[in-house]
C-alpha cells in the first residue's frame, strides 16, 4: 500500500486498521508492528481499542480497512484457527482458562494444532496418537512446566487455583503453541510486586532465550519502561505516539492522553 | 369453468390458516417473553397450556363451577406454578450455563407432562365451549367460528401485551430487567420480582392458549406436544422478536392448513418441523431476530 | 492422593489404571462380566443386556452433550435409524460385524446432515433443530413402510458369529457387553487426547479454542456425528436383541431418558455414564415393581406406569441440575476420598 510504513524487521504488522462496530470506531488507521525477537508493548487509557487490535489481530474481528501481514505475507483472511498453526498465540484479558479441566490438560491443548490425531486413531489410542501423545507430555514438562516453575500443580483442577497462578498457566498454555509472535493481555494485571516480578522475568527469558518477539497490552508503566523495547500508544483508536519507552513518555500528545490538558502544557 | 382449480378451498384454507396462525402467535408470545425476559427457551411451555386446559376442565366440568370462578382459579393455580417453577428451579440455576437450563425446562417439561397424564388420565375430554360457535360466512368460503374467535382473542391479548410493555411502569421495567439485569438493578428495579413476572405472565398466555386449544380440538395429554411446534413460529419469526413472532404464526398457520387441506392430517403435523431445519439451513436468525455481536 | 501411589514415568501418569489394586479390581469385574450369563437367572441376563445397550447410547450422548457441550434432544431417533439399518441389512443376510459398523455409520451420516446448519449457531438452535428431527424420524419411521414396515413394525433375524447363532440372551450378553467395553474404552482413549481434549474446550470457553487452532466446526460435527454412531450401534444391538423393533420404541420419551441418565450419572464423566445407565435401567424396574404392588389395591395402577417414569425422569433430571449437578460420580468420589484415609481422618 502506498504510504506503509513497513519495515523489514517487523515479523508481524497491522497496517492501516480501521475497525468499527455500528456506530462505534474503535481503530482508526492504526499501523503498528512487532520487531522479531523484541519485546513490543501497547499502551493507552481505558477504551483506547487495544484489545480490539488484539482481536482483529488474531482474526476475531475483520476490519473495514486495513491488513494483517506476517512476516510480509497478507494474513487478513486467515481464520483465527489457522493463525494458530502459522505462529501466533495470544492470552486474554480476563484469563481463559478452560475451567473444567488440569492445569496439565490445559497446556497440552497449546499442543493442538501441533498433532495429528483423529478420531479414529484417537479412539485406537494404542500406536501413532499414543506416541504423539508422550512425546507432547515429555516436551511440555522440559520445555514449559519447568520453565514456569508450576510442576507442583499440573494435575490440579484450574478454578482451584489463585488469580496469579491462573494467568502463569495461561502463558503455559500460549507457549506450548511453540508460537513466533506472543501476544499477552495485560499479563501482570491485578498482580502483587512479587508476582509481577516473576511475570516480567518469565517474559524477558521468553524473548532472549526461545527468540519469541514478543507483543503485550499493559497498564503497569514500570513493567512497560523496564521490558519493552518499543511502545506504541493507543488513545481513542488512534496511534497518538510510538518509538522507544522514554521517548513516549515525553511526547506531550500521550501525556495529554493520559493526564489531561493542563498536565500537557506542564511538561513543554 | 367447473371442473377447474378449486379456488374457494384455496381460499377457505388459507383464511382458516392464516386464523389459526393467531392461536400459534399467542403461544409463540409466551416462548418469546421467557426468552426475551430470561434468555432461556422454556421447553415446558406446552405443559403450561395443559395444565391451564386442565385446571379449567376440573374447574368448570368437575366442580360445576361458573365460567369466570373457573378462569380465574385456572389462572391463579398457573401463574402460582410458574412462580414456583422460577423460583425453585430456574434461580437456584441462575449463574450456571445455558445447557444447565435448557435441560431443567426439559425436565420440568417431563415432569408436568407425567403429572397431568397420570392424575386426569390419558383420555380425550370434552372441553366446554366458551367460544362462540356461528361460523362466518364469506361466499362461499366457511370459516368455523370457533377459529375466528380464537384469532380475535389472540389479537386481544397480543395487543394488551404490547402496549403494556410500551405504556406501562412494570413492563417498562420487565424489559430494562431483561435486556441489562446489572444496570436496572442500579436504577432500583427489583429484577427478581420482573423475571418472576415475566414467567407468570408466560404460565398465564399459555393457560389461554391451553384452553382455546383444547376446546378447538380435544382436551388430552397430546396438548403438550403441540407447543413443540410451536417453536418453529419462533425460530421462523427470531427468538426474540414479538413482531417476528406474530408474523411467523401467521405464515406456519397457513402452511399447516394447507398441508392438512391438501396432504392430511399425518403430514400436517410435521409441517412445523420440516420448517425449523430448513430455516436453519436459509436463515436461521429468523425473519427479525437480532444477530447477536459477541464482545469479547 | 492415594497414599503409596507413586508415579516414576510420564507413560505412567497417563495411564488409565496406574495402581496394581486399580487393575486388580478391574479384572476382576471383567471376569464376573464374563461368567455371569452362564450363572446369572434369565431376567437378571437379560437386564445385563439392556443395560449395556443403555451404556453405549448414554457414552454416545455424554460425547456430544457432556464433553462438548452440544445438547441434543433426538438421540432415539438416531438409534432407531441404526436400528432400522441393521433391520434391514440383516433380512438380506450381512453379517453382524458388519451391520454394527455400517448401522453406525448411517447414524453418523445422519447426524453430519442435521449438524451441519445448527452447529454454526447457538447450541439453543441445535436443540431445536434435534427436536424437530426427533418428531420427523418418528414419521418416516411410521410411514416408509416399506422399509421399516411400518406402525407393525420389522424382524431383526438373530446374529450370526463364527458360525454360533446369538438366540439366547446370554449369547446377546457377550456380545453386547463386548461391544460396550470397546466403546467405552474408545471413549475413554479418546479423552486424553487432542480430540477429547478439544471436545472439552469447546465446551468451556470456544473462543480460546479457536485461538488454540482448534476449528469450531469440524470439531463440533465430529463429536455430534461421533455420538450419533454410538447412538445408532445402539439401536442395532437393540435390534439384534428384541429381534423385532417398532417406531413407538425411538420417542422423544426415550431422548429425556438418555439424557436424565447422563445428567444424573454425570456430565462428561464415563465414570458418570456408568453409574448413571445403571441407575436409569434400575428405575423401570423398580417403579414396575411399585406399581404391581400398588396393583393390588388400586386397579389404575398400571396404567399410569408410563406418566409415572416420565414424572420420575423429569425430577431426577431437575434435581440433579438443582442439588448435585455433577451427578452420582461425584458422589461416589466423596465416599471414595473418605475411606481413602479413614480411620486417619484430620
Amino acid at each position: 500500500m502506498d504510504g506503509s510504513i513497513s519495515r523489514p524487521e517487523w515479523l508481524l504488522e497491522a497496517e492501516d486498521l480501521h475497525l468499527a462496530f455500528g456506530g462505534i470506531q474503535a481503530l482508526s488507521g492504526v499501523s503498528l508492528g512487532v520487531e522479531k525477537g523484541r519485546i513490543s508493548a501497547v499502551i493507552g487509557p481505558n477504551g483506547a481499542g487495544k484489545t480490539s487490535l488484539f482481536n482483529t489481530l488474531s482474526g476475531f474481528y475483520r476490519p473495514q480497512r486495513g491488513r494483517i501481514l506476517l512476516e510480509g505475507r497478507d494474513i487478513s483472511a486467515v481464520s483465527p484457527d489457522r493463525r494458530a498453526a502459522l505462529g501466533l498465540a495470544r492470552t486474554f484479558q480476563n484469563v481463559a482458562l478452560f475451567r473444567g479441566m488440569t492445569v496439565l490438560d490445559n497446556i497440552k491443548l497449546g499442543g493442538h494444532s501441533r498433532l495429528r490425531a483423529h478420531p479414529l486413531s484417537a479412539m485406537f489410542y494404542f500406536g501413532a496418537a499414543r506416541s504423539e501423545e508422550m512425546a507432547l507430555r515429555h516436551e511440555i514438562e522440559r520445555e514449559v512446566i519447568d520453565f514456569l516453575e508450576i510442576d507442583h500443580i499440573r494435575h490440579l483442577p484450574v478454578a482451584s487455583l489463585p488469580y496469579g497462578l491462573q494467568k502463569r498457566v495461561e502463558l503455559a498454555r500460549a507457549l506450548a503453541m511453540r508460537p513466533r509472535v506472543l501476544m499477552l493481555d495485560e499479563p501482570v494485571a491485578g498482580m502483587n510486586r512479587e508476582e509481577t516480578e516473576d511475570m516480567a522475568r518469565f517474559i524477558l527469558d521468553i524473548q532472549e532465550e526461545r527468540g519469541i518477539s514478543v507483543l503485550l497490552i499493559e497498564h503497569d508503566m514500570g513493567l512497560v519502561m523496564d521490558i519493552a523495547h518499543h511502545v506504541a500508544v493507543l488513545s481513542f483508536g488512534r496511534l497518538i505516539g510510538q518509538g522507544a519507552p522514554a521517548q513516549v513518555r515525553a511526547q506531550p500528545e500521550v501525556i495529554k492522553a493520559y493526564l489531561g490538558e493542563s498536565a500537557s502544557r506542564r511538561a513543554a | 369453468m367447473s371442473g377447474g382449480f378449486d379456488w374457494i378451498a384455496l381460499v377457505e384454507f388459507a383464511a382458516i390458516g392464516l386464523l389459526s396462525g393467531g392461536l400459534l402467535a399467542l403461544i409463540a408470545l409466551g416462548f418469546v417473553l421467557i426468552y426475551k425476559g430470561t434468555g432461556v427457551i422454556n421447553f415446558a411451555m406446552g405443559e403450561f397450556m395443559m395444565l391451564g386446559a386442565y385446571f379449567f376442565y376440573t374447574a368448570r366440568v368437575m366442580w360445576s363451577l361458573p365460567d369466570w370462578l373457573a378462569l380465574m382459579l385456572t389462572f391463579a393455580g398457573v401463574a402460582s406454578c410458574a412462580a414456583l417453577v422460577e423460583r425453585w428451579l430456574l434461580r437456584p440455576l441462575a449463574g450456571q450455563s445455558v445447557i444447565a437450563v435448557l435441560m431443567a425446562t426439559i425436565g420440568l417439561a417431563s415432569a408436568l407432562h407425567g403429572a397431568v397424564d397420570a392424575i386426569w388420565g390419558g383420555q380425550n375430554y370434552n372441553m366446554p365451549q366458551i367460544l362462540p360457535r356461528t361460523p362466518l360466512l364469506l361466499g362461499d368460503v366457511l370459516v368455523p367460528g370457533k377459529v375466528l374467535w380464537s384469532f380475535l382473542l389472540a389479537a386481544l391479548v397480543i395487543g394488551l401485551f404490547s402496549v403494556y410493555f410500551r405504556r406501562s411502569r412494570t413492563g417498562v421495567a420487565m424489559r430494562a430487567a431483561a435486556s441489562d439485569p446489572v444496570t436496572a438493578y442500579l436504577m432500583g428495579i427489583d429484577v427478581r420480582a420482573m423475571q418472576r413476572l415475566t414467567w407468570i405472565y408466560a404460565g398465564l398466555v399459555g393457560a389461554l392458549a391451553g384452553i382455546v386449544v383444547a376446546s378447538i380440538t380435544s382436551l388430552s395429554p397430546a396438548l403438550g406436544t403441540t407447543a413443540l411446534g410451536v417453536l418453529a413460529v419462533i425460530i421462523l419469526g427470531g427468538l426474540d422478536s414479538i413482531v417476528g413472532a406474530i408474523v411467523a404464526g401467521l405464515i406456519v398457520g397457513v402452511l399447516e392448513s394447507l398441508t392438512a387441506g391438501y396432504l392430511g392430517g399425518k403430514v400436517r403435523d410435521i409441517v412445523p418441523y420440516l420448517v425449523v431445519l430448513l430455516i436453519l439451513l436459509v436463515r436461521p436468525y429468523g425473519l427479525f431476530g437480532t444477530r447477536r455481536i459477541e464482545r469479547l | 492422593m492415594r497414599i503409596g501411589d507413586y508415579r516414576q514415568t510420564y507413560e505412567h501418569d497417563e495411564s488409565i489404571w496406574p495402581t496394581a489394586v486399580q487393575r486388580a479390581w478391574l479384572a476382576a469385574l471383567l471376569l464376573a462380566l464374563a461368567l455371569f450369563p452362564l450363572v446369572g437367572g434369565a431376567y437378571l441376563v437379560s437386564l445385563m443386556c439392556v443395560l449395556g445397550i443403555h451404556l453405549i447410547a448414554a457414552t454416545g450422548l455424554n460425547i456430544m452433550t457432556g464433553y462438548t457441550g452440544l445438547i441434543s434432544l433426538g438421540h432415539a431417533a438416531f438409534m432407531g435409524v441404526g436400528c432400522y439399518t441393521a433391520a434391514w441389512l440383516a433380512q438380506r443376510g450381512v453379517p453382524v460385524f458388519v451391520v454394527l459398523p455400517l448401522a453406525g455409520a448411517m447414524a453418523a451420516a445422519l447426524g453430519i446432515v442435521v449438524g451441519l446448519p445448527s452447529l454454526r449457531i447457538k447450541g439453543l438452535y441445535l436443540a431445536v433443530a434435534t427436536l424437530a428431527l426427533q418428531f420427523l424420524m418418528v414419521f418416516v419411521f411410521r410411514e416408509w413402510e416399506s422399509v421399516t414396515g411400518g406402525v407393525r413394525g420389522t424382524n431383526v433375524p438373530a446374529a450370526e458369529f463364527v458360525g454360533l447363532t446369538l438366540n439366547t440372551d446370554a449369547r446377546m450378553a457377550w456380545l453386547i457387553m463386548v461391544c460396550a467395553a470397546l466403546l467405552l474404552l474408545g471413549a475413554r482413549n479418546l479423552m486424553r487426547t487432542r480430540v477429547g481434549r478439544a471436545f472439552m474446550a469447546i465446551r468451556d470457553k470456544d473462543i480460546s479454542a479457536e485461538v488454540l487452532g482448534i476449528n469450531l466446526l469440524r470439531y463440533k460435527l465430529s463429536a455430534f456425528a461421533l455420538g450419533s454412531f454410538y447412538a445408532g450401534v445402539a439401536g442395532a444391538l437393540l435390534g439384534y436383541f428384541y429381534r423385532a423393533m417398532t417406531p413407538e420404541y425411538f420417542t422423544l420419551q426415550l431422548s429425556i431418558f438418555y439424557l436424565a441418565a447422563i445428567i444424573v450419572g454425570g456430565l462428561g464423566s464415563l465414570l458418570g455414564t456408568i453409574l448413571g445407565s445403571v441407575f436409569m435401567t434400575l428405575v423401570p424396574e423398580a417403579l414396575r415393581a411399585l406399581v404391581a404392588v400398588a396393583a393390588q389395591y388400586t386397579p389404575r395402577a398400571t396404567e399410569i406406569l408410563s406418566p409415572i417414569q416420565q414424572v420420575v425422569f423429569g425430577v431426577l433430571i431437575m434435581g440433579f441440575l438443582v442439588f448435585e449437578p455433577h451427578g452420582l460420580q461425584e458422589i461416589w468420589r466423596r465416599v471414595r476420598r473418605f475411606f481413602h484415609l479413614w480411620p486417619f481422618r484430620s
